[in-house]
C-alpha cells in the first residue's frame, strides 16, 4: 500500500458537542443559502433531481422538495447544489435524530462527512472520476463495419456457445 | 385564511395544454444505462436517421444507478460465458432464455471497457495483490488490468459518479439538442395502416403544459422496472427508501403490453434481503468482507444440517456452490417464522476476522492501524456510492460495523429484470444459427425473428429491466443490451425504409387523454373545501396507497411473509379492477401530481400481469420469493417452462401460456 493512501483515504474521528452543531435540523434547504439560482426558471435542483421533488417558489426564490415521503435520498440535489444549501435528514420513520451525512463533490473527488448521534464523527474522501469532465470519447466519427452481423463497436469475432447440450 | 382546495405543486396544469409533435426515425424512451448505450452506439451505424431520446428525468443522474453503484456485478473477464448462462439459469430457478443471456454475456465487457476509458475509477489488485483505488495508476481493463473481484462475476469501482460518466458521451454522440428530458412518455402508440407496428408515442413535459406527440419508424423503451407496488415496510417517510429506484413505476411492461408486446415470466418478483430499513447492500458484505448472517439465537445458520436438507427439496438448484437468490430468502424467511429472528449480518465477526488475519501473518501496528482505515473506507463507501440513506441511518442509530452486527430483512417486492429477477418482455434471440428456432407462427413461441431485441410488436425494442427472462445484467449489461437496440434499430429502418408511420388517433385526442385527471380536477375541486377530499375524484397518492394494500394483503406480499393462493389472488385481481376503474378518476392540479397520477396506470397494469402470471404459475418456482400455498412447490415436471401474456389491444383480451423453455447450454454438468 502507497503513502498516497494515507491522504486519499483521509478517515478523522473526533468528538463535536452536538448542540452547537448547525447541520442537525429535519431535511431542508437552508432559506439563508439557497439563492434560486439566481432567479433562472431551473434551479440546480430542479434540473437534477431524478423524481422531480425539488421545486422553486418564484415568490420567496427558494427551492424546496414538495414530496419528502418520495425521496430515495439519492443526494443528487446535494452534490449539485452551487451554495451547498441542501441537506438530508433521515427519514422520521426510523432514523434516529442527530446523525448527519454531507457530502462535498468536486470534478474528481467526493469527501464524505459522517456525524454520528452521538458526536463521533468520521471523514471519507473517493475518486469519483478520473477525466476530466466533458473528456468522455463518443468516439465521433466512427464507424461500425457490418450492419447484418452482431457486432458492436470495437467488437469482432464474436463466439458462439461451444458448452452445447 | 384560504381555503385548501387549490392545487400543491408549484406548476400548475391548465386544461388546454400546448401540443408539440415531432417525427424522427429512431425514438428512445428512457434514459437510464440502457438508453444511454442506444444513445451512444447508434451514430456509429447511421449518418442519416434522425433518432431522438425522451428521458422523464435528466440524463446525468436518472435511472437505477442515479446515486451511483460501488460494484459492477456483471464483468465475464476470465471466465467462461457459458458458465455465466449456468450461473443465471441456475439462480432464476431454470427458466431463462439462455440465448439472451449468452449474448448479452459476448458484449457486456466492452461496456465496462468503455466505462473505464469515460473516467469510471475501477479497483485493481497490485502485484502484492492488495486493493487500488480506481484513481491509482494501473493498467486498464483494456490493458489487462486485474480488477477486484468479490464473486466470479461482480469487480469493485469508485461509482459514485457512475451515472454522469456514462451519460455524458451518450448526449454528446447524440446531440443534446436530441435528447429531450423531462418529458414523461406514458403510451407507446401503434401505426394506423400497418398491423403489429409501432408509429409513436405520447407523453407530456412535467415543467410546462406541453403534450408531446412522437412519430418514429421503430422506438426502443427502456424505463426499469417497478417499484412502490406492494405495501412497503416502511410506510411514513421512509417508502423513499426503496430499494430499486423510487420513481421506475413499470412504464416500461405497460407501455409495451398495452400495444400487444408479448410478455414472459411476470410471475417473477424480487424481494432482496437487505440491511433493515436502510435498505443498504449486502453484496460487498458476503463476498468482499465474507460476513455471515446470524439468526436471533446468535447461529451461523446457512451451514446447519437442517439447511442442507431443505435445499435438498429444490434440486438441481438448492445443489449450486452459490445458492439461488430466492432460495436464501426462503431460509431466511424459514427463520423468521420459527421465531429465530432478528437475522443479522455479523458485519463485526467479519471485519475482526481480516484484522486477526493480519495480525497473525505478523503485521506490525503502524501498518495495521493503516490496513484498518483503508478496510473501514471500503466499508462504508459500498454504502456512500449508492445508498447514502443505509449510511445516514448507521449514523442516526451510532452503528459501527466492526463492534455490531446490523440487522437484514426481506424487503417488500419488485418487479425487475436486469438484477437478480426476470420478469419482462418476450423479445428476439439474434438471428443466428444456434439460437433454437421453434417451429410455431406466434412469436410468442419462438426465440428469433429477424431483429435481436425486437418485442412480438414490429420496430417495438427493449433492453435492460425490459427483457425478460434473462436477468443478472445489471447496470454493465443493461448499457450492452442498450448498443445491441441501436444496431438492430437501424437495420430495422434500413429494411423498413418505405415505411411511414401515421397515428390512429389525432394529437388532439391523445391530448385529451393525457390530460383528463387536469380537467376532472378542474371540473370538480369547487365541490370540496379540502382538495384532496372529493366525491367526485381520487388523488394519485391514495390510489398508489391502494395498491400496494390490495398486493400486499392478497398478492403475497410482507404481510402474509410472501404467501398467497388462488383464493387470495382471485381476490386481488377483483380489487385491482375496481381500482383500474376508479384510476380513471384521478385528478392532478400541477404537473407533479400529473406524473403521479400516470405512473399510477403504469403500476396498476403492471401489478395485474404480475398477479395475472402468480394464478396461471400453478407452482411455487420461487420459494422465498413469493409461495402458493395451494401448490407449493416447485415443480419441474409441470412448470419447467415459461409464461407468457399478450394483451390483444384490438379486442382487449388477455392470453396466458405456456412456452417450451430450451437449452442453449449444456445441462450435465448444471453447474
Amino acid at each position: 500500500m502507497d503513502e498516497s493512501l494515507e491522504t486519499d483515504f483521509a478517515l478523522v474521528e473526533s468528538k463535536f458537542n452536538p448542540i452547537e452543531e448547525v447541520f442537525l435540523m429535519p431535511s431542508y434547504v437552508d432559506p439563508s443559502k439557497c439563492d434560486g439560482c439566481k432567479g433562472g426558471d431551473k434551479t440546480a435542483c430542479m434540473y437534477i433531481c431524478p423524481n422531480d421533488l425539488m421545486v422553486l417558489n418564484k415568490e420567496e426564490m427558494k427551492a424546496y422538495n414538495q414530496e419528502p415521503d418520495a425521496c430515495w435520498e439519492c443526494y443528487s440535489c446535494v452534490k449539485i447544489c452551487p451554495q451547498g444549501a441542501i441537506f438530508v435528514r433521515g427519514y422520521d420513520d426510523f432514523v434516529p435524530m442527530g446523525g448527519q451525512v454531507h457530502p462535498m463533490r468536486s470534478a474528481d473527488s467526493i469527501m464524505w462527512t459522517v456525524k454520528f448521534r452521538n458526536g463521533n464523527m468520521k471523514r471519507f474522501k473517493f475518486p469519483v472520476r478520473t477525466t476530466a469532465e466533458g473528456a468522455a470519447n463518443a468516439y465521433p466519427g466512427e464507424k461500425g463495419a457490418n450492419l447484418d452481423d452482431e457486432c458492436l463497436l470495437l467488437e469482432a469475432d464474436l463466439p458462439t456457445p461451444t458448452m452445447v447440450p | 385564511m384560504a381555503l385548501p382546495n387549490k392545487p400543491l405543486g408549484e406548476l400548475n396544469a391548465v386544461v388546454d395544454p400546448e401540443i408539440v409533435e415531432h417525427e424522427c426515425d429512431v425514438l428512445i424512451v428512457g434514459g437510464g444505462m440502457s438508453a444511454c448505450g442506444t444513445a451512444f452506439e447508434i451514430g456509429k451505424w447511421t449518418d442519416d436517421l434522425k433518432v431522438t431520446l425522451v428521458d422523464k428525468a435528466s440524463m446525468e443522474r436518472s435511472g437505477a444507478v442515479a446515486q451511483g453503484l460501488s460494484a459492477i456485478n456483471t464483468y465475464i473477464g476470465e471466465n467462461v460465458i457459458e458458465n455465466y448462462v449456468k450461473m443465471v439459469r441456475n439462480d432464476l430457478m431454470g427458466v431463462v432464455r439462455e440465448d439472451l443471456i449468452y449474448d448479452l454475456g459476448r458484449h457486456v465487457d466492452e461496456s465496462v471497457k468503455l466505462f473505464e476509458e469515460w473516467g469510471l475509477p475501477i479497483w485493481k489488485k497490485d502485484a502484492d495483490g492488495e486493493n487500488l483505488d480506481g484513481a491509482k495508476p494501473a493498467p486498464s481493463l483494456r490493458e489487462g488490468g486485474t480488477p477486484v473481484r468479490t464473486g466470479k462475476w461482480q469487480i469493485m469501482i469508485n461509482g459514485e459518479s457512475y451515472k454522469c460518466i456514462v451519460a455524458e458521451p451518450a448526449k454528446t454522440a447524440l446531440g443534446e439538442e436530441n435528447c429531450l428530458e423531462r418529458i414523461f412518455i406514458v403510451k407507446m402508440l401503434l401505426d394506423a395502416n400497418k398491423a403489429n407496428q409501432v408509429a409513436g408515442a405520447v407523453g407530456f413535459s412535467t415543467r410546462e403544459n406541453k403534450v408531446h406527440v412522437f412519430k418514429c419508424k421503430t422506438a426502443m423503451v427502456a424505463c426499469g422496472g417497478a417499484v412502490n407496488i406492494f405495501r412497503p415496510r416502511s410506510t411514513g417517510e421512509g417508502k423513499g427508501r426503496a430499494w430499486y429506484p423510487v420513481w421506475n413505476a413499470g412504464s416500461t411492461y405497460t407501455m409495451c403490453a398495452q400495444i400487444g408486446a408479448t410478455l414472459t415470466m411476470m410471475e417473477n418478483r424480487f424481494t432482496p434481503a437487505r440491511f433493515k430499513d436502510g435498505y443498504g447492500p449486502v453484496g460487498a458484505w458476503f463476498l468482499l468482507f465474507k460476513a455471515k448472517v446470524q439468526n436471533g439465537l446468535g447461529e451461523f445458520y446457512a451451514n446447519s444440517d437442517s439447511v442442507k436438507e431443505e435445499l435438498e427439496k429444490f434440486m438441481p438448484y438448492g445443489a449450486s456452490p452459490v445458492t439461488p437468490t430466492c432460495l436464501r430468502n426462503h431460509l431466511m424467511i424459514n427463520e423468521l417464522k420459527e421465531g429465530r429472528g432478528p437475522i443479522y449480518m455479523a458485519t463485526d465477526v467479519a471485519l475482526n476476522a481480516f484484522l486477526d488475519e493480519r495480525k497473525e501473518a505478523g503485521m506490525d501496528e503502524k501498518k495495521l492501524k493503516k490496513f484498518w482505515k483503508h478496510l473501514e473506507s471500503e466499508a462504508w463507501e459500498d454504502f456512500l456510492d449508492m445508498s447514502v440513506g443505509q449510511a445516514g441511518l448507521w449514523a442516526g442509530a451510532n452503528v459501527e460495523p466492526e463492534k455490531v452486527g446490523s440487522e437484514i430483512m426481506p424487503t417488500e417486492p419488485y418487479m425487475l429484470g436486469s438484477h437478480s429477477g426476470c420478469c419482462g418482455i418476450w423479445t428476439s434471440g439474434p438471428e443466428e444459427d444456434w439460437v433454437p428456432d421453434v417451429a410455431n407462427d406466434s412469436r410468442s413461441h419462438k426465440y428469433k425473428w429477424g431483429y435481436n431485441r425486437m418485442t412480438t410488436v414490429d420496430g417495438l425494442f427493449t433492453a435492460g429491466d425490459g427483457v425478460g427472462a434473462s436477468g443478472h445484467k445489471f447496470s454493465s449489461g443493461a448499457h450492452a443490451e442498450g448498443r445491441m437496440c441501436a444496431k438492430q434499430m437501424v437495420k430495422f429502418c434500413r429494411d423498413n425504409a418505405d415505411f411511414k408511420p401515421e397515428l390512429k388517433q389525432t394529437a388532439q385526442e391523445l391530448a385529451d387523454e393525457i390530460y383528463a385527471p387536469v380537467k376532472l380536477y378542474h371540473e370538480h375541486v369547487g365541490a370540496s373545501t379540502a382538495e384532496n377530499v372529493n366525491p367526485n375524484y381520487c388523488k394519485p397518492a391514495g390510489i398508489m396507497m391502494r395498491l400496494m394494500k390490495a398486493t400486499d394483503e392478497y398478492g403475497g406480499g410482507v404481510a402474509t411473509y410472501y404467501m398467497t393462493s388462488g383464493k387470495l389472488l382471485g381476490i386481488c385481481m377483483d380489487l385491482l379492477r375496481l381500482l383500474r376503474e376508479d384510476a380513471a378518476k384521478m385528478a392532478a392540479g400541477d404537473l407533479h401530481e400529473l406524473m403521479r397520477a400516470w405512473e399510477n396506470y403504469h403500476r396498476i397494469w403492471c401489478v395485474e400481469s404480475h398477479i395475472r402470471h402468480i394464478q396461471f404459475r400453478e407452482e411455487s418456482r420461487y420459494p422465498g420469493f413469493y409461495y402458493r400455498s395451494d401448490f407449493p412447490t416447485c415443480d419441474d415436471e409441470n412448470w419447467k417452462c415459461f409464461v407468457n401474456s399478450t394483451f390483444d389491444p384490438a379486442t382487449e383480451e388477455w392470453k396466458c401460456e405456456k412456452v417450451e423453455c430450451i437449452n442453449v447450454v449444456e445441462t450435465d454438468p448444471w453447474m
